[in-house]
């Protein structure tokens, strides 16, 4: 019984870690139609950002909420200024640029922090189940993951803001006929999906090793997520990642983590094959 | 006609630079043999995706993949036959049965190019992983030893085919990968001249208008993949049997760049340009590496960017627009014809 509630806690804080690495890159996919590759990159300098802040003196939950999401906000906007604008109607290129600016981003960083492990310690402590140890950080993730999800859902539904953003999503030239400038559109949601990844990046940065290159372990999942998922930023992300974090863990359980990756990723080619728009793209076309 | 005329330049040109390579021994030392040995096997990868994104159109982002493949495949095979001759067919054959494996689900799935860019990234990123994870006895191929982490040392090198006595020497097996890059490329040319070059030609200018004409999309596309998947195995023993030694390096997300930068420097749509910016790029990144105040992902990632942004069709092609443009001024008369017989 202890096991299982253990199996069941390792399923949640699955789900709900694919939901906050993969939120700001699904969001940038599916209002631009492209991968950010520099995502894993924006995630370590949300972690980067929390753990300098620490160690300057600031609260934790401060920097982890507040300041890796915002930094990493403005990094977004910068980069939507200073590159990918010029690459709008060039998919394929825009993502090369990107793949460039990780490399920039990691190579950056190696040179100012140097390529050792730093990190905070995590701010909650543990909880008991019959004999086995569990943290409590692992449900806040979870609690993170739905308060991200709400927030998008209620901003994407109930907001003007929402509504333009779907109206550009939907079709950027109908929009742009109606007066809505989607380059200003694009700018902000590249800021707000860069600003998601420096919250995960954040939330990260207790619970992973912050090195330059630690992005690299984030964003196959991430990717895969996202691509299973489809243009759909909010059920798309959603039904893939609680299918992907589900088979991922109990794959990991019966085997080994890295299996569990391995496993997750057949999962995913197979679903790609029968549904290759992804699970939004079949069951929640035009939705949220 | 036209295509004749590249077709001998090219076999003058290779047959120039084959005896530039055959005779590099007698004045170039030994150590800079080996460093250029190393650069003919990465010449011999950067062909593969040249091949595949600029003929076939296939966006392959995770090229490293076969690259790693097809050397373990050599290692492990070499260290259990203790011959290099199958080892190489084995680092040929294993790319190619994943090549296919993945590529049917991705080609005969009708992905865009963004996903197929993206899931091939993640394949290398996951075999990345993987075989890192193989430490320990219980993962071991025959007598071979993966090694996880360490990688797999001593893996023994090219040997004279049925003689697995004769080991061959640096020179020797410079010769050899330097002679390999030349007859990959020859046999490039010579495939995308024939009829299935001109389709998977066709099937990257407009898809659905060769599909019209009868041609599969589909099956067409997935043999080029194959190819590529070939080339690059092939280039994986080449990389082994300069070093010896194997790691799961050879996966990482580093080595997949340099590759798309080599082709995207180098020119889409050529083949000499990959070669080019392969050769270039890794000169760039020894030099680089003899110093410690810029890291060498910074310089690659800025001219990446640089060249997405200022010359996105690449050195190669450039050049030949500028000569193009230079020839026509000087004889207005040539330009005016071949302009018609373009139009119509």
């Amino acid at each position: 019984m202890d096991i299982a509630i253990i199996v069941g806690l390792d399923v949640v804080s699955g789900i709900a870690s694919l939901v906050l690495i993969s939120a700001g890159l699904a969001v940038i996919f599916g209002m631009m139609k492209i991968i950010n590759l520099a995502h894993g990159e924006f995630l370590m300098l949300g972690a980067y950002a929390t753990v300098l802040s620490v160690s300057a003196g600031v609260n934790i939950w401060i920097a982890m909420l507040v300041i890796a999401p915002v930094f990493v906000g403005l990094v977004g906007v910068i980069v939507e200024r200073c590159l990918i604008r010029f690459l709008y109607g060039r998919l394929v290129d825009s993502m090369l640029a990107t793949w460039g600016l990780s490399l920039v981003i990691v190579g950056g960083t190696t040179m100012i922090f140097g390529n050792t492990i730093v990190g905070v310690s995590s701010p909650l402590g543990g909880f008991q189940v019959g004999a086995y140890q569990s943290s409590l950080y692992t449900p806040f993730l979870a609690l993170m993951a739905l308060l991200l999800m709400t927030a998008v859902f209620v901003v994407m539904r109930y907001t003007r803001a929402g509504l333009i953003a779907r109206a550009v999503m939907q079709n950027p030239d109908m929009a742009a006929t109606l007066g809505v400038n989607p380059a200003r559109v694009y700018m902000a949601t590249f800021g707000i999906g860069a600003a998601m990844s420096g919250l995960a990046g954040g939330l990260l940065a207790p619970i992973a090793g912050v090195v330059p290159t630690m992005g690299a372990a984030f964003i196959a999942k991430a990717f895969i997520t996202v691509v299973g998922g489809g243009t759909s930023i909010l059920w798309g992300l959603i039904s893939a990642s609680g299918l992907f974090g589900f088979i991922n863990q109990i794959a990991a359980f019966l085997t080994t983590p890295v299996f569990g990756e391995v496993i997750l990723f057949i999962a995913a080619v197979i679903l790609i094959r029968m549904l290759p728009t992804g699970i939004s793209g079949r069951f929640f076309k035009g939705r949220l | 006609m036209h295509q004749l005329n590249g077709m001998t330049g090219a076999l003058i040109g290779s047959a120039i630079v084959a005896i530039a390579i055959l005779t590099a021994p007698l004045y170039v030392d030994l150590f800079q043999i080996m460093q250029l040995t190393v650069f003919a096997a990465m010449a011999v990868l950067a062909l593969s995706l040249g091949f595949i994104w600029g003929y076939g159109g296939i966006l392959c982002f995770g090229q490293t993949s076969f690259f790693g493949l097809g050397a373990y495949a050599y290692a492990v095979a070499a260290i259990n036959f203790g011959d290099s001759t199958p080892a190489i067919a084995l680092a040929i054959l294993i790319p190619v049965i994943f090549a296919a494996l993945l590529g049917y689900f991705m080609i005969y799935g009708g992905i865009s190019d963004v996903y197929l860019g993206v899931i091939t990234l993640t394949v290398s990123l996951i075999l990345f992983n993987l075989v890192n994870s193989t430490a320990g006895d219980f993962y071991k191929i025959g007598d071979a030893r993966l090694g996880g982490f360490n990688g797999i040392p001593g893996v023994p090198t090219f040997n004279l085919p049925g003689n697995s006595g004769y080991i061959l020497s640096p020179e020797q097996a410079w010769m050899v990968t330097g002679i390999a890059l030349i007859l990959v490329y020859l046999g490039l040319r010579v495939l995308i001249a024939s009829s299935f070059g001109r389709i998977i030609i066709a099937i990257r200018e407009n898809e659905t208008r060769a599909a019209l004409l009868g041609y599969d999309p589909r099956i067409y596309k997935l043999i080029t993949f194959m190819i590529g998947g070939a080339i690059a195995g092939f280039a994986g023993a080449l990389y082994v049997n300069w070093g010896a030694f194997v790691s799961p390096t050879i996966f990482a997300l580093g080595l997949s760049a340099q590759i798309i930068i080599w082709v995207i420097i180098g020119g889409r749509g050529t083949l000499i340009g990959p070669v080019i910016g392969c050769l270039l790029l890794q000169w760039l990144v020894t030099e680089i590496g003899a110093q410690q105040a810029l890291d060498a992902n910074f310089i690659l990632g800025a001219i990446l960017i640089v060249f997405v942004l200022l010359v996105p069709k690449g050195i190669a092609p450039t050049l030949r627009d500028l000569v193009m443009a230079r020839l026509a001024r000087d004889k207005p008369m040539t330009a005016d014809t071949t302009t018609v017989k373009v139009k119509t």
